[in-house]
């Protein structure tokens, strides 16, 4: 045991950010849920890693991967940044096959010596090692939705098995998802707008799926139907789904996924709403 | 119109609008006071299906709002399809389904009600139509095979799924035979030498009125549409058919709904010789034979009755006898030819189409409201055979 504590205290020196974990699909799932653009930008405090992919500055995903989900974590500054390509990342991380044979594990240790310096990544598969370094680009600022607690009207917490046929099925030729949050009927509706007509679906305010509903005023925001489907991909994983939007239109989604360890990791979205709403819009 | 289908009959809704899909790109729905119709046919008007959901289908039936006529409309396939595209969650999740037209929403509404009293709702915008009814008439088919669907749907499973046709006939020993249909150029080519042929034993065959020889070639997409849908439904699936190139009428059938299926036969004119006793293949004495029987034939017909006379080479067990067109292969009978066979439908098909593969018309749509009587139909495809 000294030895390895020396040895993890000689790398720390050299590293600014060394983190270790035995199953490497508890973090490269997580890194899939958010995989609709090339490039992310990672944010490592003490906490763990976020993760950030935006989309024409209208669209904010956010992937938390908590300290706790990795067996080693050590951070030496108080924020390390750095921007990689996530999918060259994706495709390191799944070097030894995305869907493993049942009993083995990746194992994988990533390290960073800081700014100008490549992302390192071990990956280790039945004692064959693979090393992986990743350039890692000047980190750019991202948006700030300013999605204050403060600001929120109306919040729902939903079990994501309600709504994933629905994401799943969304008529696709619709180019805004409609999305109506109201104290009255019908309390929570996704409308579409398609080629073959409209479709909506109602959710009732207290049924099995609904865990929370909270709203006191009337709201009905569109969003690009293209900005949002790729939300689907954390949909998929997560159990629950908190869905938010405050005063200006803006929607928050936040998925609670359950790692295959039991950790908990979110995963949100931040979607600004389509400009052109019509006034006269009924929300009915 | 307004119904309401209950449990496990949205499946079996759902399933309809699955196999109607594989035919045709638009749906036609009709309500009916004997029930509610969808039907379809495709594009080149060589196949037509219909399904009539019997009142007692529904929960809830109700043809005309008071007041209001009855009401048909025709709307995007893909988009109707698309409500119950997952029949795995129909099943599971949908616990009624709505339905409903009028003049005021002009909309077909159709409402899903799920567990947890989700509910979706979908307003397909629609068109008017006139009503579409194919000429048929099962009873003016001299043959007929019923067999539950399970057994057919087992035969035509290791057909791959590019196949095109299959030919469907009656073979020695009165086996019911299944085989992969080939064209001229596939025949000849090397490199497609495979067929691929079902049979099956007549204790299989609920019912089997055809006598040995006759063979049918149609379209296997559409016939496994049907397939699927009875095979689900447990139902068996009756077929009647005539000559080839006249067309052949799948039909199923229970007290709460009946389907049709209306598919084009490729015309062959040496397919009825099969099984005959005779052991020699020569090619040569019948070609001689087919040149003497198209002399008078315009050259297309004459090089597509060529097609389909090699194409039907490619089974070993079709020895060539007698080609003279004897009276049990009227595969171009004429309008008048027919007129004692029709009973129960207004009119024979009109005609069949030119020896062509499926491309041509052999049935038209009535554009008149079912109940009114109908004259005969103008004949949409000529005969382009001079002889009968």
């Amino acid at each position: 045991m000294p030895f390895l504590t020396q040895r993890v205290q000689a790398e720390t020196d050299q590293y600014c950010f060394v983190a270790s974990l035995d199953n490497v699909r508890n973090f490269s799932t997580i890194l899939k849920a958010i995989h609709f653009r090339d490039h992310a930008t990672c944010f490592t405090t003490k906490n763990g890693i976020k993760v950030t992919v935006e989309n024409a500055k209208c669209v904010q995903a956010n992937a938390f991967i908590q300290a706790e989900v990795f067996q080693e974590f050590l951070v030496q500054e108080e924020t390390v940044v750095f921007r990689v390509n996530l999918t060259v990342l994706l495709d390191c991380l799944s070097i030894f096959g995305s869907n493993p044979m049942p009993g083995t594990l990746t194992a994988l240790r990533m390290c960073y010596q800081g700014y100008g310096h490549p992302l390192m990544l071990f990956l280790e598969e039945g004692g064959v090692v693979t090393v992986c370094k990743i350039n890692t680009q000047e980190p750019e600022e991202t948006l700030d939705f300013g999605f204050g607690n403060a600001n929120v009207t109306s919040k729902i917490i939903l079990l994501s098995e309600g709504l994933r046929e629905a994401f799943s099925e969304l008529d696709m030729t619709s180019e805004v998802l409609q999305i109506t949050i109201s104290p009255d009927k019908p309390y929570f509706r996704l409308s579409t707008f398609g080629n073959a007509g409209s479709s909506h679906l109602d959710y009732p305010k207290d049924c099995d799926l609904m865990e929370t509903f909270q709203c006191n005023q009337t709201q009905v925001n569109r969003y690009k139907l293209s900005l949002l489907k790729p939300s689907t991909k954390a949909l998929v994983l997560s159990c629950k789904v908190s869905i938010r939007t405050d005063d200006r239109g803006f929607l928050s989604l936040q998925y609670l996924i359950k790692n295959e360890d039991g950790h908990t990791c979110f995963v949100d979205y931040y979607c600004s709403p389509d400009e052109d709403v019509p006034a006269a819009e009924s929300p009915v | 119109m307004k119904c309401v289908v209950t449990g496990s009959n949205v499946k079996v809704l759902g399933k309809a609008v699955h196999s109607l899909s594989r035919i045709g790109d638009e749906l036609y729905l009709e309500p009916l006071d004997d029930g509610l119709s969808l039907r379809t046919v495709n594009s080149s008007r060589s196949a037509y299906a219909c399904f009539l959901f019997a009142p007692l289908f529904f929960q809830q039936y109700q043809p005309t709002t008071p007041g209001q006529d009855l009401l048909r409309c025709k709307i995007l396939m893909k988009s109707f399809l698309s409500i119950f595209r997952s029949l795995a969650m129909l099943e599971k999740t949908v616990e009624k389904c709505y339905i409903s037209l009028n003049d005021r929403s002009s909309c077909l509404v159709v409402q899903l009600h799920y567990k947890y009293g989700v509910k979706k709702t979908h307003n397909l915008s629609f068109q008017d139509c006139e009503s579409l009814q194919a000429v048929f008439s099962p009873a003016s088919c001299p043959h007929v095979l019923r067999a539950p669907a399970r057994i057919l749907g087992e035969a035509v499973l290791p057909f791959p799924l590019a196949l095109a046709e299959v030919t469907l006939g009656i073979g020695r020993g009165r086996r019911v035979i299944l085989r992969s249909y080939q064209e001229k150029e596939e025949a000849d080519s090397t490199t497609k030498a495979m067929v691929t042929e079902m049979s099956i034993g007549e204790e299989d065959f609920q019912q089997l009125q055809a006598p040995e020889g006759v063979a049918i070639t149609f379209c296997l997409k559409e016939f496994r549409g049907l397939l699927s849908f009875a095979e689900s439904a447990n139902l068996p699936l009756t077929i009647h058919f005539d000559a080839p190139g006249r067309p052949a009428i799948f039909t199923i059938e229970d007290s709460l709904l009946d389907g049709h299926f209306v598919l084009a036969t490729l015309l062959e004119l040496d397919i009825h010789s099969q099984d005959q006793s005779s052991s020699e293949p020569h090619q040569q004495a019948r070609s001689t034979a087919h040149q003497d029987n198209f002399a008078s034939d315009d050259i297309d017909s004459y090089m597509i009755a060529m097609e389909t006379t090699v194409g039907s080479e490619g089974s070993r067990a079709l020895p060539s006898v007698s080609l003279t067109p004897g009276p049990q292969h009227h595969s171009n009978p004429g309008p008048d030819s027919e007129e004692d066979e029709d009973e129960a439908e207004p009119s024979p098909v009109p005609g069949t189409p030119p020896p062509k593969k499926f491309r041509s018309l052999f049935f038209g749509s009535i554009l008149a409201p079912p109940h009114s009587p109908q004259g005969p139909n103008p004949v949409l495809a000529e005969d382009s055979d001079g002889e009968g």
